[in-house]
């Protein structure tokens, strides 16, 4: 059947292949590439100096101990402000919500989070919880802003991780006798688990990679900021990975930092997305977009 | 507005103690160009003070002004005189050094010196081609810094084109001026002389180099002060406080001269 | 359902939670159109919105007339779709359909790692590859340029339009392909002419969402674009409306016409966006129903 193909539709069969290989190729190859320059320049720099060091003007050192403990700080403080919010909403979304049109806001609003550029989160970053509560610029300002520009990415897939729990599971301890927030604590949420912590790993993904946000509230300092007591915690201020790459690339033209802050980013969105990837496979869900 | 919004946040994030409370900690943010010096004060204020974190932001003289008029910093930095409305909003400024800005090329750029009118026309858009002032046949780039950079200012108001310049690009900060300069052989910019490094050729004007020496006896005339900016009539934190005595002292003069500034200090 | 008081309790609670979501939303369309629409009251919506000039910092005379950003970022993200798009859904199209299973296997974590990468890093590369790249090849002063942020967004799109549009093409039932080879299309005839019309609500959400992203992407073009407010030209420096706000933020002074104008072109870039959700879910729920 096949050799009774015109020579002009077999013509055009050939080069549509081809148009789809070429494509591919040209995608992935643009994409390696990407990667790969970034770990040739990048990687020879990465040493225990640079990981556990600081910066000295004085001295002449770079070390980014002080940019990757900012990063922990933000990814724990956002993280404790929007999982529990998030994974909230989700609940009263698919299990308690009876008004419709009270949902579809609450959805629409999720939506729309999603979609605000965070240049946008940080103008009201800046003009809200920097200036107008008076946190100044801190990392405690900075991950306040972040939740809430995460907090559509954990409703959502704590959202869709519910919906896949069997309604059976439900039925059957409410009909053993429990209310339904006790139903929701012992038999919906652990078998939802697998979903909830994928969707704080895509936010942790998205906090990491923020930098617009970040710039204009959290700071840019390099400086061991002191974790050790609740006013220091209040006040610490400085940069996170992404903020001291832009910060060495572009205020200290030292690219060989820069790139090697680039190649610890690009190892740690990898093992993040490892990680993502090794859960999902585990939960049962297969449906849905896996946009944003 | 504002101050409806803040109730409502205040409300609902309650669980946060005291905020905007004084702990051990001083916030400085504002010129770029005078980053690096704050950074060396910062570790030489850290030899005195163990238990004081010091945080600087590059973010900008125009916003250091702005940030500590309105008091989203304890201290900010300018590189560049205040305006008359930057005053009346109550900032008051500390001087603590004299910076150069030189005008910088790439290494390879033939071009090692200009005269005064010479640079001003390369950088009112009257000068396209390096070949025009002996270089090579090669287009001219000519980078800048954004509105409200001290730099700017400074070297606008210098050169006597205040407004004027036309500029191929813009950059938010001196290092990123430096970078570019460095990765364009077409490229002409402006930087603190404290940033300038090997990567980048600093070109003579009217046959002056740019160096701590020239920009301390005035012979180098674009130059400009190096500002703490802090706000009248309101106490600095105790932490604060003594980060600014500090920076004033003869003791930190040898720190910001080592960062590449002018310390004032040494005049006297 | 509420008939203990621990019960009611808890489900307050999550309805707070719920309303937290729509709290940030009204504060901060509150706040834009709020302190957004004076400046542009101050200004005239027709000088700021048609005006060719932003000379914001000016101390004398401020112009805050924003088309040359405007225009900026309408270019960049066309340009950007008009390259990412095709290049992803083919790219696609190859994964779900004609690729063999081991390679695909191979490239689809890949792209969902590139699709993680910060687009500070994306910028960085575009710095020191693409600058120096368009500068000698086209004989520019300086590749900062229109042209070098539209390839950059197109690279940073390139993973979301992979694997959203994936996502679309995988749903699509085998049963209508199965339908087209047994009337005689080859395979490729069935990728092109069946399984993709199959998957256009799918796409479209695939360009809205690059779309979304390349009009809202900020840090990546700041470093590529070369930031003055020319009215765009391709080969060009040029300011968009997310780095018009990115490099005066910091500056503008509280409660001035400046900071005011920014939050006005926040508002104009809030609206676009939204226009673009609106698309975004119509294309969705035609999708949803067409299953």
């Amino acid at each position: 059947m096949r050799a009774a193909l015109p020579p002009g539709r077999r013509l055009r069969n050939a080069l549509a292949r081809l148009l789809l290989w070429l494509s591919a190729a040209a995608a992935c190859a643009l994409l390696l590439l990407i990667a790969g320059y970034i770990f040739f320049r990048g990687a020879p720099g990465v040493s225990l100096e640079l990981l556990t060091g600081r910066d000295s003007v004085l001295e002449g050192t770079v070390g980014i101990l002080p940019s990757i403990l900012n990063t922990l700080y933000v990814i724990a403080a956002s993280l404790a402000i929007v999982a529990p919010v998030g994974v909230g909403a989700a609940i009263y979304l698919t299990e308690y919500a009876k008004n419709r049109r009270l949902a579809g806001a609450i959805e629409f609003a999720a939506e729309t989070l999603a979609g605000i550029p965070s240049i946008l989160y940080a103008m009201m970053g800046t003009m809200v919880f920097c200036t107008a509560l008076g946190l100044q610029r801190t990392l405690l300002a900075g991950s306040l802003t972040l939740a809430v520009m995460t907090l559509p990415t954990v409703i959502r897939t704590t959202q869709e991780s519910l919906k896949a729990v069997p309604r059976s599971y439900r039925e059957g301890a409410l009909g053993l006798g429990a209310g339904q927030w006790r139903a929701i604590r012992t038999v919906v949420l652990p078998a939802s688990l697998d979903g909830i912590v994928t969707g704080c790993i895509l936010a942790v993904g998205r906090v990491v990679g923020e930098s617009a946000v970040l710039m204009y509230t959290a700071g840019l300092s390099t400086a061991m900021q002191d974790f050790s007591n609740i006013q220091g915690l209040m006040r610490a201020s400085g940069a996170t990975l992404t903020v001291a790459l832009y910060v060495y690339a572009k205020e200290r033209s030292d690219f060989a930092a820069a790139f090697s802050v680039a190649t610890v980013l690009l190892v740690l969105t990898a093992l993040l997305n490892l990680t993502a990837f090794l859960i999902g496979r585990r939960a049962p869900r297969r449906e849905g977009g896996g946009h944003g | 507005m504002r101050r409806f919004f803040a109730v409502l946040l205040a409300a609902g994030l309650a669980v946060l103690p005291g905020c905007g409370g004084t702990g051990r900690t001083v916030s400085i943010e504002g010129s770029t160009a005078m980053v690096l010096v704050a950074e060396a004060l910062r570790e030489g204020f850290a030899e005195r003070e163990p238990g004081v974190a010091v945080n600087c932001s590059g973010t900008g003289s125009g916003a250091g002004i702005e940030a500590a008029v309105s008091g989203r910093c304890d201290i900010g930095l300018s590189s560049r005189a205040l305006r008359d409305a930057e005053l009346a909003r109550g900032a008051q400024v500390h001087l603590i050094a004299l910076d150069g800005v030189a005008v910088i090329v790439h290494p390879s750029n033939p071009v090692a010196g200009l005269a005064g009118t010479e640079l001003t026309r390369l950088f009112t858009g009257e000068v396209s081609n390096w070949s025009e002032l002996g270089g090579l046949d090669a287009p001219v780039a000519a980078y800048g810094r954004e509105a409200g950079s001290g730099t700017r200012d400074a070297f606008e108001a210098a050169i006597g084109a205040a407004g004027r310049c036309i500029y191929t690009n813009e950059y938010s900060s001196t290092g990123d001026v430096v970078g570019n300069v460095a990765a364009n052989p077409n490229a002409v910019g402006y930087a603190s002389l404290a940033a300038i490094s090997g990567s980048v050729a600093a070109l003579e004007i009217d046959g002056v180099t740019c160096t701590t020496a020239s920009v301390r006896d005035g012979s180098y005339r674009i130059s400009r002060p190096f500002l703490l900016v802090t706000r009248a009539g309101a106490p600095l934190s105790p932490e604060a406080q003594a980060f600014l005595d500090y920076a004033r002292s003869a003791g930190a003069a040898a720190v910001i001269g080592k960062a590449g500034a002018v310390p004032i200090r040494s005049f006297e | 359902m509420a008939r203990r008081p621990g019960e009611y309790a808890m489900k307050t609670l999550f309805l707070i939670c719920g309303l937290t979501a729509v709290a940030f939303v009204l504060l901060i369309t509150g706040y834009l159109v709020l302190s957004g629409l004076p400046a542009i009251r101050e200004i005239g919506l027709a000088d700021f919105l048609l005006g060719d000039t932003w000379d914001a910092a000016n101390p004398e005379a401020p112009r805050f007339g924003i088309l040359p950003l405007l225009l900026t970022s309408v270019y960049g993200a066309a340009g950007a779709t008009a390259i990412g798009v095709p290049l992803g859904f083919l790219t696609a199209l190859f994964l779900a359909k004609a690729a063999p299973p081991w390679l695909a296997r191979l490239v689809r974590p890949a792209v969902g790692v590139l699709a993680g990468i910060p687009s500070v890093v994306y910028g960085l590369v575009g710095m020191c590859v693409l600058l120096p790249l368009l500068r000698e090849r086209l004989g520019l002063p300086a590749g900062d340029s229109l042209l070098a942020a539209i390839l950059m967004l197109a690279v940073l799109i390139l993973p979301t339009v992979i694997s959203v549009s994936e996502t679309a093409l995988e749903a699509v039932p085998r049963e209508i392909e199965e339908a087209s080879l047994a009337l005689g299309a080859t395979p490729v005839e069935t990728y092109f002419r069946v399984t993709a019309p199959a998957a256009g609500s799918g796409v479209a959400a695939a360009v809205a969402l690059g779309v979304g992203r390349a009009i809202g992407e900020a840090m990546a073009i700041l470093m590529v674009a070369g930031n003055v407010a020319n009215m765009p030209a391709l080969l060009g420096s040029v300011r968009f409306l997310t780095t018009g706000i990115a490099m005066e933020l910091a500056y503008a002074p509280a409660g001035s016409l400046q900071q005011q104008a920014l939050l006005s072109i926040g508002l104009v870039l809030f609206l676009f966006v939204l226009l673009v959700n609106v698309l975004l879910s119509l294309a969705l729920k035609r999708g949803r129903e067409g299953d």
